[in-house]
């Protein structure tokens, strides 16, 4: 098989998530899970993992599965743990001779599951090292119970935890940096990236991760039509504009070295991401303008360290 | 084959001699010792387990249950706080019907921080559907865990098992003990082979949906109905095990209960100590008798009944509060038992032992005179007591 990504060929390949499932229109979580699954080679054996969010109440409502391969959801806090349970059995039970073959792992989260609450699981997991995959499908707030903040949730951004009003407006703090915590934890492969365009980025960077032996970790930005407050036929754009404004860079670091795998051609102003959003809706207001030049200033500022760092 | 060995080194022989698929791994006193003595049979290649020392119990109990769905035999060890961490995860485990092995080694619950003996960190657990086996000694330490796997793993029952053992007083004191074969071992534990698991070539499994309500209930009706078939299985691998060891167990020990007039129900090393008492009792004519819960999830409630049938006076021993202000959990148990008895026998519950609280024969010797003087007089006094705390006016 060829390895150029070619598209046309990937969606040929029969879908190991399915439709049918119960996500929003326009929502980022399923066409991320479909353009990391998409990833494994057609013979390959996959368990997938799932954290409590979004995702896992809509593709596993007793008694139907969108997934064609096994599944395993526990809890909220646990996908980490999960997935090292589940590849400690492949272990042992191959070792006795009890299976044969090989199966890959790959664990899926929200960024509350993966930020906040699945944080010292995740980060357990990584320095054990098992061979497995950990993806944070992010979209920047608790969307499952309503659109609560996360650690993950960006400046200024309206959630029902931190509203729009006449003493606060929106979130007070940036949003955390959990791929530079991964990065932080030695892994084989950590990179961000986003389903855009030809879903040729997602799909090379978790091909690397799936097939990278070790620990891998992908921080894949998944916009929210809810959270976000976007019409659901924005989806793609909303990502596309993330990640040509920088403010969702596309990165990968291998082996501890750092590459940035797309540098938008010409980078646009932060407010081009921010005004189709509802969620920003209050930084577009007059009196508001320091905001926009905050937030201008805090992507600025961490795309210049990127591009040191990746020497770019 | 006779040795000597803490209760802690008898769990940690027994995993030895299982050779379980995957352990999953944190320290927390007392059970500590159990990963401890574990690692080091790994480490000699005693065993081939996939050994994942994680971060936490509850990341613990997370690769138990993720081991065990996918087709392993996985088990753990944990005390206190440990378990706390679990609760959310135990009743996972036992709503996917994945039968894990955990040894809890009973220590208080946390606030305030106390490493010692008391029951409440597995009693915060007995509505979790849970199977819980306490034992008295070590050598019903050792016995309880290996008839956990043939009974949680049999297709009627499919439930987590979780055996119990006295911190400090049963998991650290040396006993004799007298240990089996490890190829008998074996072949009484069998090899675990279920029928749908995640690793399975053939079909795949979906494990943990969301349960909308049309299909929760049905769930839960179904895994009561398995607790209460663990009866039955816990008396038949009792009576498997008793062919190749030569002890008997039961739900629970009746000690002395024949002609029993008053009686004492509790659980645990106490049990030594209240035997002692008995046997004193017995030399001065007084008719005492002693039921020794085993197995108190499925709680035996009918059979502790017959049991109690004859008795004038009945004191229960909760060695954990509830805070229920009406009596501990065993308390709880014993009275519902009762309830159906055409004659009840006179009931109270005293909450004792508390944070590694001692007791002695003198104590147990007390309480059967309480109940002496309940039965002669039929004045019952205050039905829900502490025993062994210093009064008010000896702390001032």
């Amino acid at each position: 098989m060829s390895t150029v990504y070619n598209l046309k060929r990937e969606v040929e390949k029969p879908a190991r998530f399915t439709g049918g499932h119960r996500l929003c229109a326009g929502c980022g979580a399923g066409i991320v899970v479909s353009g990391v699954l998409r990833a494994l080679t057609q013979e390959e054996r996959a368990v997938v993992v799932n954290a409590t969010s979004c995702l896992e109440v809509s593709t596993f409502m007793y008694p139907y599965t969108a997934y064609m391969d096994s599944y395993i959801h526990s809890a909220f806090e646990n996908s980490a743990a999960t997935c090292s349970g589940v590849v400690a059995a492949y272990n042992a039970l191959k070792r006795r001779g009890k299976i044969d073959g090989t199966v890959k792992f790959i664990t899926f989260g929200g960024d509350g599951g993966t930020y906040d609450i699945g944080l010292q699981s995740l980060s357990g997991a990584m320095e054990r090292g098992h061979d497995m995959v950990y993806v944070c499908y992010d979209n920047e707030a608790y969307m499952n119970t309503g659109i609560q903040r996360s650690s993950s949730t960006p400046h200024f951004a309206r959630t029902t935890t931190t509203p729009v009003g006449s003493v606060e407006q929106g979130k007070k703090q940036n949003k955390k940096d959990l791929t530079e915590i991964l990065v932080a934890h030695h892994i084989p492969f950590a990179a961000q990236t986003a389903p855009i365009g030809s879903f040729k980025d997602l799909h090379t960077k978790s091909y690397k991760a799936i097939y990278t032996k070790g620990p891998c970790f992908l921080n894949v930005l998944s916009p929210c039509p809810r959270g976000w407050d976007y019409p659901t036929e924005k989806l793609a754009e909303i990502a596309r504009l993330a990640v040509d404004t920088c403010v969702w860079p596309l990165y990968e670091v291998e082996e501890g070295v750092w590459h940035l795998t797309y540098i938008p051609k010409k980078k646009l102003p932060v407010e081009d991401f921010l005004r189709p959003q509802g969620r920003f809706r209050h930084m577009f207001q007059s009196g508001n303008e320091w905001m926009i030049e905050e937030a201008q200033a805090y992507v600025d500022q961490k795309w210049e360290r990127l591009l040191e760092r990746t020497g770019a | 084959m006779s040795d000597r060995l803490s209760g802690n080194e008898a769990v940690a022989y027994a995993l030895k001699q299982i050779n379980p698929d995957v352990m999953g791994a944190f320290p927390i006193t007392p059970s500590t010792e159990i990963p401890e003595y574990f690692a080091q049979a790994v480490a000699d290649g005693e065993v081939n387990t996939e050994y994942v020392t994680v971060e936490s119990e509850h990341s613990s109990m997370s690769v138990c249950i993720a081991a065990q769905a996918a087709g392993a035999r996985a088990v753990c060890a944990t005390s206190s706080a440990g378990l706390a961490l679990m609760y959310e995860l135990l009743y996972v485990a036992a709503s996917c019907r994945l039968p894990i092995t955990l040894a809890c080694v009973n220590r208080a619950l946390t606030g305030p921080i106390n490493i010692n003996n008391d029951h409440s960190d597995s009693m915060g657990a007995r509505d979790s559907g849970w199977i819980q086996i306490y034992a008295e000694n070590n050598q019903e330490a050792y016995d309880n865990f290996l008839m956990a796997m043939p009974i949680g793993e049999t297709p009627s029952v499919r439930l987590p098992v979780m055996t119990c053992m006295d911190g400090f007083i049963t998991s650290h004191a040396v006993e004799n003990i007298e240990l089996l074969d490890t190829d008998v071992v074996r072949r009484f534990i069998g090899e675990y082979n279920p029928e749908n698991y995640l690793l399975k070539k053939e079909n795949p499994l979906a494990v943990g949906p969301y349960d909308v309500s049309p299909y929760y209930m049905e769930h839960k009706v179904l895994e009561a109905e398995a607790m209460k078939a663990a009866k039955a299985r816990i008396l038949e691998v009792a009576a498997e095990f008793e062919r190749i060891s030569g002890r008997r167990y039961g739900l629970f020990e009746e000690y002395r209960m024949e002609d029993a007039e008053l009686a004492l129900v509790l659980i645990g090393s106490t049990a030594g100590t209240a035997k002692a008492a008995v046997d004193k009792l017995r030399e001065e004519g007084v008719k005492a008798g002693l039921v020794k819960i085993r197995v108190f999830r499925p709680f035996p409630g009918e059979e502790v009944a017959r049991a109690l049938a004859g008795t004038k006076a009945v004191a229960v021993m909760d060695k954990s509060e509830g805070f229920s202000a009406n009596g501990g959990p065993l308390f709880a148990e014993t009275r519902s038992a009762l309830y159906d008895l055409k004659n009840r026998p006179y009931l109270i519950d005293i909450v004792y032992g508390l944070g590694g609280r001692d007791v002695k024969t003198e104590d147990i010797e007390k309480v059967f005179g309480r109940l002496a003087n309940i039965a002669a007089t039929g004045e019952i006094g205050p039905v829900y007591t502490h025993m062994g705390q210093r009064s008010k006016e000896e702390n001032a």
